[in-house]
Parts: C-alpha cells; sequence; structure tokens
C-alpha cells in the first residue's frame, strides 16, 4: 500500500494479491474488490433504511401519535426510499454486475478500471451528505421522495444538499452503467455470440441503458427544481408562469423507467439460478431476451400511470392505461418461461432457490396488483393509498431484494470459497418468506379500504392491519441478522468453515464464472478463455436442441 | 489496473471510443430533460389540454349569443401558501349565454403590514372548456402591487365562445394569489 502505483508500469503486479490494508480498498481497481465494496455498502444502507422504516411501522402500530411527530415521520419516509432506492438496491445491483459480468463473459475486468474506482466512492459521500440532512435545521428533506414541487421547494437547509446527492448518485450510476455496457460489448470472450450471453448479462447490459438514458433527465429535473429555489427561474413555479405538473411529468419519465431498473437485474439473476437447481437449461431463452427489451421500450411511454389523477385528457387516460397493460405481456412470458423451466426438472431446494421460487411467486402478486392500478377509473380509488404501497414493495422487496439476497447465496461460495450454512439459509428464508407477507399484504386491504400513505396517524378501522404489519416489519428486520451473520461466516472462515469447494459449486450450474477455482482468484481471465460449446448450450436451450 | 494493461491495444482503444460515445449520450439526454419543458408547454398548448388560460386579452369579437344554452360559471379563489389575504369572488358564481361578455369583479386586501406585488394565475376545469374562456379584461394579465392594507375591487371581463363542447353545463374558473415581491416586474 506504501509504495505509488504507476498506472503503467506495473507490469506484473496482477501476478500478485491485492495491496495490504485499507488502501487496497480505497485505490482499488479490481472488479472483485470494488464489487465487494459496492456489496458491503448496499448492505449497510440497507440497515439504514431499515432502521427508519421500523420508526415508521412503529408509529403505525397504533392510530394517534405515539413516537414521532409528523414532521420526523415524513423525513422517515422520504429518507426510507431514498436510502433504499438509491443506496441499497442500485448499488446492490452494480456490486453483483461487478463482481459477476466479467466472470459470466470471460474478461479480467471491467472496461474502465479507474472510473470504476471513482464511481464507487462517490457514493459513501452523496449518502453522507444525504443523511447528513437528518441533523440540520429543519431536518432531512421531508416532502416525498418524488421531490414533488411545490413542497419539496419548502424544505429548510436539507434542500441543496438532497439536490446534489441526487447528482452524486446520478453521476456514480451513469459511469457504472457506461463501464457495464462497454464491457460486456468490447470485453466478451470468444465465441460468445450476444445470444450466447447468459441472462443475468443481459438484463444488466438492458439496464445500464436505462440508466443512462434516465438518470440525466433526474439530473435535470432535480436541477430544475434547484433553480427554481434559488435562482428565480420558473420551471415549475406558478406564480412566474411555470407549473408544478410538469415536474411531475419529467420526474415520471425518470421514475418508471427507474422502476424497471430495479427489476430486470433481478429478473436476470433468478433467470440463472432456476436453470441451476431444476437441472434444465433456461425454457425460452430467446423470449426472455425479447421480453426485457420491450419491458425497457415500453418502460418508456408508461409514465403517466403515476399522474392519472391529476387531470389529464381522456385520450391521455386510455392511452397510459393501455401501454401500462401492455407491459404485463412480456412480464408474463418471463413468468411462465420460469415455471417452464421448473416443469418436469429435478429439482432441489437449496436456499438460493428457494429465495427464486418465492420471488417468482411474490413478483407476481406485485405485477397483479400493478394491472389493477394501470386501470385508470380504479386508479383514482387506490391512488396515494396503502394500496400502491403493497404493490411497490411487492415488486421491491419479495422481487429486487429477494433476487440480491438470492444472488449473494448463490455466488458467495464462488466468491469465498466457504459454502454458507444450509440450515440457517433455510431458516433465513421462511422466516423472510412469512413475515414479509405479514408486512405488506395487509396493506392491500388497508389500502382498499381507504387508508392513505405517507401519514403518521389513521382511522382506527385501519389499526388490525397496522398491527399486523407492524410485527411483520420488525420480524422481517430481525430475520436479516441470521443473513448477514451467515454470509459474514462465509467470508472471514468463522464457526471453523474451511475452503476446498470444487470449481463447479452447483453441480447443475453453467457458465464461464464456475470454470475458474472457489474462491475465485484476485485475478481470473486474463487470458480470454475459449467459450466452450457445451457452456454454451447449457445456458441457451435453443442450441440444446440442434446440439 | 492490471485488467487494463492485459487488454489489447485494440479492444482498449473501441472500448475508450465507446465510453466517450456513451457520455455524449448522457449529456445529450440532460439536455432533453430541460427540452421537455418547452415540448410539453407547445403540446398543451396545441391541444389546450392544460386548464391554462393565455395571460393576455383575447379579441372577443362579438359572435351571435345563444339565448337557448345557460351554463353556470363558478369562481373559485385560493391564497397561495397559507397567507391570510382577503381573496374572494363578489359572486360564487353566475349563469352566462356562451358568445356574450360578462363582468364579474373580485375584491381583495392585503392584510399585512408591508406592501406586496401579487400575481393571480387562473385555471379552469374541465379543461376543455379553457380554450373556449375568453378574457378581454382581467387582473391576472398583471402583477398587481398593494400597499400595506390597501383593498382592491378587480374586473374580469369575459365570454364563452359557443363552441364550447355541448356536455359542459359548469366551468370553474379559479384563481390562486401568489406573492411575487421577490422576483416582480421580471418578465416571465
Ligand atoms: C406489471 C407491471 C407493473 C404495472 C402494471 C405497474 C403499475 C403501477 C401503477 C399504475 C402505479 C401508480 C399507482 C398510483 O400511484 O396510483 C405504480 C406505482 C409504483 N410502482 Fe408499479 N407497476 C408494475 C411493476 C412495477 C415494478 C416491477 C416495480 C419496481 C420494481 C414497480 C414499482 C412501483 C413503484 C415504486 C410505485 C410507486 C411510486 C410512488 O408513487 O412512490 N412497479 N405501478
Ligand atoms: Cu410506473
Amino acid at each position: 500500500m506504501a509504495h505509488a502505483h504507476d498506472a503503467h508500469a506495473h507490469h506484473d503486479d496482477h501476478h500478485h494479491g491485492p495491496d495490504k490494508g485499507i488502501m487496497r480498498w480505497i485505490k482499488t481497481t479490481n472488479h472483485k474488490d470494488l464489487g465487494t465494496l459496492y456489496l458491503f455498502f448496499a448492505f449497510t444502507m440497507f440497515f439504514i433504511g431499515g432502521l427508519m422504516s421500523l420508526v415508521i411501522r412503529a408509529e403505525l402500530f397504533h392510530p394517534g401519535l405515539q413516537f414521532v411527530q409528523p414532521e420526523f415521520f415524513n423525513q422517515m419516509t422520504t429518507m426510507h426510499a431514498l436510502v433504499m432506492i438509491f443506496g441499497g438496491v442500485m448499488p446492490g445491483f452494480v456490486g453483483l454486475a461487478n463482481w459477476m459480468v466479467p466472470m459470466m463473459i470471460g474478461c479480467s475486468d471491467l472496461a474502465l478500471p479507474r472510473v470504476n474506482n471513482w464511481g464507487f466512492w462517490i457514493l459513501p459521500f452523496a449518502f453522507a451528505m444525504l443523511i447528513g440532512t437528518l441533523f440540520m435545521d429543519g431536518g432531512a428533506p421531508a416532502g416525498g421522495w418524488t421531490m414533488y414541487p411545490p413542497l419539496v421547494l419548502q424544505t429548510g437547509n436539507a434542500f441543496p444538499f438532497l439536490i446534489f446527492a441526487v447528482h452524486l448518485m446520478g453521476i456514480s450510476s451513469i459511469t457504472g452503467a457506461i463501464n457495464v455496457v462497454v464491457t460486456i460489448l468490447n470485453m466478451r470472450a470468444p465465441g460468445m455470440t450476444l445470444l450466447k450471453m447468459p441472462l443475468f448479462v443481459w438484463t444488466w447490459l438492458i439496464t445500464a441503458y436505462l440508466l443512462i438514458a434516465v438518470m440525466p433527465v433526474l439530473a435535470g429535473a432535480v436541477t430544475m427544481l434547484l433553480t427554481d429555489k434559488y435562482f428565480g427561474t420558473s420551471f415549475f413555479t406558478a406564480a412566474g408562469g411555470g407549473d408544478p405538473v410538469m415536474f411531475q411529468h419529467i420526474f415520471w419519465f425518470f421514475g418508471h423507467p427507474e422502476v424497471y431498473i430495479m427489476i430486470l437485474p433481478a429478473f436476470g439473476i433468478v433467470s440463472t439460478i432456476i436453470p441451476t437447481f431444476a437441472r434444465k437449461s433456461l425454457f425460452g431463452y430467446d423470449s426472455m431476451v425479447y421480453a426485457s427489451a420491450s419491458i425497457a421500450f415500453l418502460s418508456f411511454i408508461v409514465w403517466a400511470h403515476h399522474m392519472f389523477t391529476v387531470g389529464m385528457p381522456l385520450a391521455g387516460e386510455l392511452f397510459f392505461m393501455f401501454a401500462t397493460m401492455l407491459i404485463a405481456v412480456p412480464t408474463g412470458v418471463k413468468v411462465f418461461n420460469w415455471v417452464a423451466t421448473m416443469w418436469k426438472g429435478s429439482m432441489t431446494f437449496e436456499t438460493p432457490m428457494l429465495f427464486s421460487i418465492a420471488f417468482v411467486f411474490l413478483f407476481t402478486i406485485g405485477g397483479f396488483s400493478g394491472l389493477m392500478l394501470a386501470m385508470t377509473p380504479v386508479d383514482f380509488q387506490y391512488h396515494d393509498t396503502y394500496f400502491v404501497v403493497a404493490h411497490f414493495h411487492y415488486v421491491l422487496v419479495p422481487g429486487a431484494v429477494f433476487s440480491i439476497i438470492a444472488a449473494v447465496y448463490y455466488w458467495i461460495p464462488k466468491w469465498t470459497g466457504r459454502m454458507y450454512n444450509e440450515f440457517w439459509g433455510k431458516v433465513h428464508f421462511w422466516l423472510s418468506a412469512v413475515f414479509i407477507n405479514l408486512t405488506f399484504f395487509p396493506q392491500h386491504f388497508a389500502g382498499l379500504a381507504g387508508m392513505q400513505r405517507r401519514v403518521p396517524d389513521y382511522a382506527v378501522q385501519f389499526t388490525d392491519f397496522n398491527v399486523i404489519s407492524t410485527i411483520g416489519a420488525f420480524g422481517f428486520f430481525v430475520a436479516q441478522f441470521i443473513f448477514i451473520f451467515n454470509m459474514l461466516s462465509s467470508c472471514f472462515g468463522w464457526f471453523g468453515r474451511k475452503q476446498g469447494l470444487p470449481d463447479r459449486v452447483w453441480e447443475g450450474a453453467h457458465g464461464l464464472e464456475w470454470t475458474v477455482a472457489s474462491p475465485a482468484p484476485y485475478h481470473t481471465f486474463e487470458d480470454p478463455p475459449q467459450f466452450s460449446d457445451s457452456e454454451g448450450t447449457a445456458i441457451h436451450d435453443e442450441a440444446v436442441a440442434k446440439a | 489496473m492490471s485488467g487494463r494493461e492485459q487488454q489489447q491495444p485494440s479492444v482498449r482503444r473501441a472500448s475508450n471510443m465507446h465510453a466517450v460515445r456513451l457520455l455524449f449520450v448522457t449529456a445529450a439526454m440532460f439536455g432533453f430533460g430541460f427540452a421537455l419543458v418547452p415540448m410539453y408547454n407547445m403540446l398543451c398548448d396545441a391541444l389546450g389540454i392544460n386548464g391554462k388560460i393565455e395571460l393576455k386579452a383575447a379579441d372577443a369579437a362579438p359572435v351571435d349569443v345563444d339565448p337557448n344554452r345557460t351554463v353556470t360559471v363558478e369562481f373559485v379563489t385560493t391564497v397561495n401558501g397559507g397567507r391570510n389575504w382577503e381573496f374572494h369572488p363578489d359572486q360564487p358564481s353566475i349563469e352566462v349565454h356562451p358568445g356574450k361578455l360578462y363582468t364579474v369583479t373580485f375584491f381583495a386586501r392585503n392584510t399585512e403590514d408591508h406592501d406586496l406585488v401579487a400575481q393571480a394565475v387562473p385555471n379552469i376545469a374541465p379543461w376543455e372548456a379553457a380554450k373556449h374562456l375568453k378574457k378581454t379584461e382581467c387582473f391576472c394579465f398583471n402583477q398587481q402591487p398593494f400597499k400595506a392594507g390597501e383593498a382592491k375591487d378587480m374586473p374580469v371581463v369575459f365570454m364563452l365562445d359557443p363552441e364550447l363542447p355541448p356536455d359542459v353545463d359548469r366551468v370553474t374558473l379559479s384563481y390562486t394569489f401568489f406573492d411575487v415581491s421577490d422576483i416582480a416586474m421580471k418578465p416571465n
């Protein structure tokens, strides 16, 4: 660590292991190190965001105000969402991409390793700034993660920090996305054509394009908020001829693709795990690719389903209603393909498989509630109620978050060379599955019965639903420590866990990442591997049929 | 770094070019975010779908009055930001015949102890009516200076043109008063 690296003059460095000490992590440009950093960062943010959600759930345990003031409650809902979305789910997926994309396509690192280091190290600063606003005059932002004006313009001293934090997160995501695109399109092992890429690589490629397309639009939108507040512009200020609804249009032009940014990599993960434990190749590989691409395309033309109630013309409401429902078609293709992959497979139920099956089932519930919300006339009733909260938590927690957990269980033996504890993995799964449904299922009913979202108090008839929900939330939070300890034990060899796993840790797994040693050496695929036909045919079912 | 050293120069050059191209896309999308503002405005103007009315006098040439059709026009007033200025219409609603000019008045008083400049922003519901409500005179065309404690009666002269869609029998004209002292007199 002490010797200064000349970027070009350490040609034999890659035969050594990593540097020692803290500087290893600060200066590292190694995709595996950065993947690890991203994942530790993401889980730290999940923890902080989780604590915020517990404040929310504790307050909602009973009607009336118990623990916190309404102002603080609103800060919690706003910060919880921002921390979970931009600090938890998105960096979590970037961490997995860092680890797995190079190993899956057979190259030695991402195309732009310095940029990769930089993209990661922006994040701690962004979130220190964002979370630091909790201690400022006027408190943290409290106008909702959607930052609608004019409300958000009333934020106190925290306002510019919110905007700059969003800018930094955006820069970090964009650098990560550019890196992923460039790597995938230029550095695949010989023989790996686009339609032979593992699905995780495919879905991340599409996700990266979405990020490049919409994160700058978000940056523009929050910049306009900033100039409206401090520099006298009137983009969204009615008094000066602007229009607050305009912000909603611009925000959701980013916002809807953003929700697919948070789910497409998850699709890739379960499309990798299910074939392994069903011991069959993925059913309908090509249709999975085309479905992902059409979802990405459609996600650009449905944004106004978040704004059905602003007073749109009938033609607009009809257009956005039908366009939204159209997304259910490619999504349905995917769900059917996962089920067909399991059909008549020789299934076993290791922990990653359990989380993936739960994903298929529970994500689909979230998709169905999405379809209900997509119907304009009924959305007038559901909008801004707990029904919406239930919908997006079903797609995000047992959806995106379960997929991240499944991915960590699935690949951690490859990363650390030590198997996780299967018994505690299963305990963790069942507790999570039960508690997450306890948390979010009753919110459907509370919402249908008329309980609004983002309120610290509610009418007494909603009490029972909220009691159940709060119990579920605390249970889910506590259960996650089983996971954390299980994974840390694999990392650090606690409880006498020994290395010594075969390369192909799961005998049904396919892909280049399973052809290197476990744990994966610090540098892999310095010489591009030949992507063998057998590995390819196992990934792509059509090729099997032809073989 | 080592991974990068390992890359063939041709791959490396291609990657760098690719990254630069994507950076241009990023910059273009940042611009696109801002371009959405005029794009939406043009779309709303062209289709008249925003409930917004032009902030300048319409030339309401006299047209055939349709005495058989009566439409109720309601007036709603709001003061932005919870200020307690007095601001209300002198009549909550009136019955009008499309094609005829009417005059209504609004009352406003600055109850604060300092001078200020206010701007009223109109909006119309249902949105289909927006482009059929023609105003020849309105206090919303200009910023309104108020001395501390000053009160004003402010007229609006308007007509609904006969092309108003037949299923509309009730139109709401709302005004929100904003304190624009900080940005007063700047053309928007
Ligand atoms: C079949 C697919 C889906 C459909 C038809 C759908 C439809 C909708 C609709 C209509 C709303 C607006 C509800 C309202 O505010 O009244 C909504 C909200 C939301 N959806 Fe979905 N959705 C789908 C999938 C997803 C996915 C995959 C995610 C994320 C992984 C997601 C995340 C969200 C979020 C976060 C919100 C709430 C945003 C907010 O207001 O804070 N949705 N969805
Ligand atoms: Cu959406």
